[in-house]
């Protein structure tokens, strides 16, 4: 009886000091969080903890929140988006090469997730700044007359982080990719298929949860970036964290920057799952 | 003209040959097995007639028209691969109707032509159910069905059988032939294992490292190998050492046949276990003393030494007295069982 008591408890002292290292590093900052984002604050009476709406009331009335979350919303559909059109067919491709090609290919690849993220982005805006190399190059060759805009851009942020986020993509995809079965295209090959065929009709069906997996993550990661659009966006463009961050650090609005926060949590959780469920259940039987 | 007409056909990857000099005539409805070790060029001779693979030298001819610059979605021809391949996101019924919805077949055939080759290969009920969900035989037999469907002109397997249970592979096997007697589609066959090859095929191609050994039935292969490998490679046999008169006569010790086409000198003759008996008192014959009798239900296995060489033979389990393990018996067998191997094919 005592043993198998004991026997009972074992898993929950095995997993007991994960379980608190958790707890500690994200359930309670989370939960700080989330009760910080209904204090009150006030220019000169600070951070008041009693139970208010104001700061939620205050975001969801105001067009110039609504903007920034618009705005970031945008770019982190753009970036997956784009992320799915290249990182599948680049991780096809990939998967079909000679071992010794690959290794190459995945070094590059994954290299720039190697690179601290500010030395990767800072190099970014020295080559798409108004006097980068991208516009000079473009520039003597005649393509444009004046610079195009990069810098402080939307469209610089969503090439910034398509750079900085297809690895995942491409990982992800290439993981399904190698669970196909090798003779699978030939089987659709001798039943009479063309390659746009067999890749419409077996291969993408079939790397659909590789391709959700990647989205969910890049999704999720260009949402929440904030390195990239800081320093290409810099402090006009702004997005959800780097609003949250200039509440917390510039007007010191801690309730209103973690209202900001929590709110772009709640966001992310509820179209992940929500993408998730829509998508397996489509595809149910690739998800077995 | 035959059906099929393979000619010269060759393969090379770098510098290594995988197929070299293959010439195979198939007729109409033939059930043809490629027979031989791994890497003997077996599966890149079916992957080049199926058009996955590029020809390097020869000719591919199906009713006289050249394959080889057709490619393989346009040649037609129905495939069971090893692994069935099977398209895992589709049920029984797409994945047969697959192949009839690329020719652009209208539904309600496709429908009646589905369901046809569900209930030829025993899987009426299955329409809806998903691959994944059915065991290695069943998912085989889709995998059948939806080569079949499409009426090929050939039907290629490849090692189709080798990842069922042994006798799973024993009722696919009939099952297999039977399906293709009744309708009658050209096969071609590839496989590593022997019995498998016997079973099911009109003839046997037997290749080794990229060449054709022997072609012909599987009796006559079996009874009559050209060469010591094939007769090594098909069941078990004897490699008895003689030695030739130059008149077409060949002498084993005492024992003396007619062999044609015997050469002078040292010659070797491959014998089955099964065709070797013991002579009866008084008649000529080579004698072996036995050095293990191990018993098999329906026959006993012995090996024994002879001045030919070690050898082993079979006595069926009749009733009659078999020679004990050190006993000093007398062997022969007939000219027509022994077959002439090869000289400078030693092995």
């Amino acid at each position: 009886m005592n043993r198998a008591l004991s026997q009972r408890a074992t898993p929950y002292w095995l997993t007991g000091p994960a379980l608190l290292v958790f707890l500690g590093l994200v359930v309670i900052p989370l939960a700080m969080t989330v009760l910080l984002s209904f204090y009150d604050w006030g220019q000169y009476k600070g951070i008041v903890p009693e139970f208010t709406l104001k700061n939620f009331h205050e975001i969801f009335t105001d067009s110039y929140f609504f903007e920034i979350f618009l705005r970031t919303f945008r770019i982190a559909v753009l970036v997956t988006l784009f992320c799915m059109l290249i990182g599948v067919p680049e991780a096809y491709i990939l998967n079909r090469m000679s071992p010794a090609w690959r290794g190459i290919c995945l070094l590059a690849i994954i290299g720039p997730l190697l690179v601290s993220v500010v030395a990767r982005t800072l190099g970014w805006a020295l080559l798409l700044g108004s006097t980068g190399l991208v516009n000079q190059g473009l520039m003597a060759a005649g393509l444009i007359r004046a610079p195009l805009e990069f810098m402080f851009t939307e469209t610089g942020v969503v090439v910034a982080l398509i750079h900085v986020l297809i690895p995942f993509m491409i990982l992800a995809v290439w993981a399904s990719l190698q669970r196909l079965d090798p003779q699978i295209e030939n089987a659709a090959l001798s039943l009479g298929a063309g390659r746009l065929t067999i890749w419409r009709r077996v291969i993408l069906p079939q790397i659909v949860p590789g391709m959700l997996s990647g989205g969910i993550i890049v999704f999720a990661l260009a949402a929440s970036a904030f390195a990239s659009p800081a320093i290409i966006g810099g402090r006009r463009l702004k997005v959800a964290s780097t609003l949250a961050y200039d509440e917390f650090l510039n007007t010191l609005n801690w309730p209103l920057g973690a209202a900001v926060a929590v709110l772009l949590l709640a966001a992310l959780v509820a179209i992940t799952v929500g993408s998730n469920r829509l998508i397996e259940r489509r595809y149910a039987q690739v998800f077995e | 003209m035959s059906h099929l007409v393979l000619e010269g056909l060759g393969k090379s990857y770098g510098s290594a040959v995988a197929v070299e000099g293959l010439d195979l005539s198939v007729e109409r409805g033939e059930f043809v097995s490629l027979l031989g070790p791994s890497g003997c060029g077996k599966t890149t001779t079916l992957q080049m007639i199926a058009g996955f693979v590029p020809v390097d030298r020869g000719r591919i001819l199906l009713d006289g028209g050249d394959l080889v610059a057709v490619p393989p979605n346009k040649r037609g021809l129905g495939i069971v691969f090893q692994s069935y391949a099977l398209f895992p996101h589709m049920t029984v019924a797409q994945n047969i109707a697959f192949g009839l919805e690329m020719r652009g077949i209208d539904k309600a055939e496709r429908e009646t032509r589905t369901l046809e080759a569900m209930a030829l290969v025993g899987l009426k009920g299955f329409a809806d159910r998903y691959p994944r969900r059915m065991s290695g035989g069943q998912q085989q037999r889709v995998a059948l069905a939806r080569a079949l469907v499409i009426k090929p002109a050939l039907l290629l397997l490849d090692e189709p059988l080798s990842n069922l249970d042994a006798k799973l592979r024993e009722e696919m096997q009939s099952e297999l032939r039977q399906i293709q007697r009744s309708i009658g589609t050209t096969t071609i066959l590839v496989t590593h294992d022997q019995h498998e090859a016997m079973a099911l095929s009109d003839r046997i191609v037997l290749m080794n490292q990229g060449r054709v050994e022997q072609i012909g039935a599987p009796d006559a292969v079996y009874g009559k190998p050209a060469s010591a490998f094939v007769a090594s490679f098909l069941g078990k046999t004897n490699v008895l050492r003689g030695t030739g008169d130059g008149s077409g006569a060949v002498s084993i010790g005492a024992f003396s046949l007619p062999i044609a086409g015997a050469g002078a000198g040292p010659v070797q003759l491959a014998v089955r276990p099964e065709r070797l008996s013991l002579a009866a008192a008084g008649a000529s014959g080579f004698e072996v003393r036995v050095t293990s009798r191990v018993f098999q239900g329906a026959h006993w296995l012995l090996t024994a030494d002879s001045a030919a060489g070690p050898l082993i033979l079979m006595r069926h389990n009749d009733g009659q007295p078999v020679p004990a393990e050190g006993e000093t018996v007398t062997l022969s067998f007939a000219p027509s069982d022994a077959a002439l191997l090869a000289p400078g094919d030693a092995r």
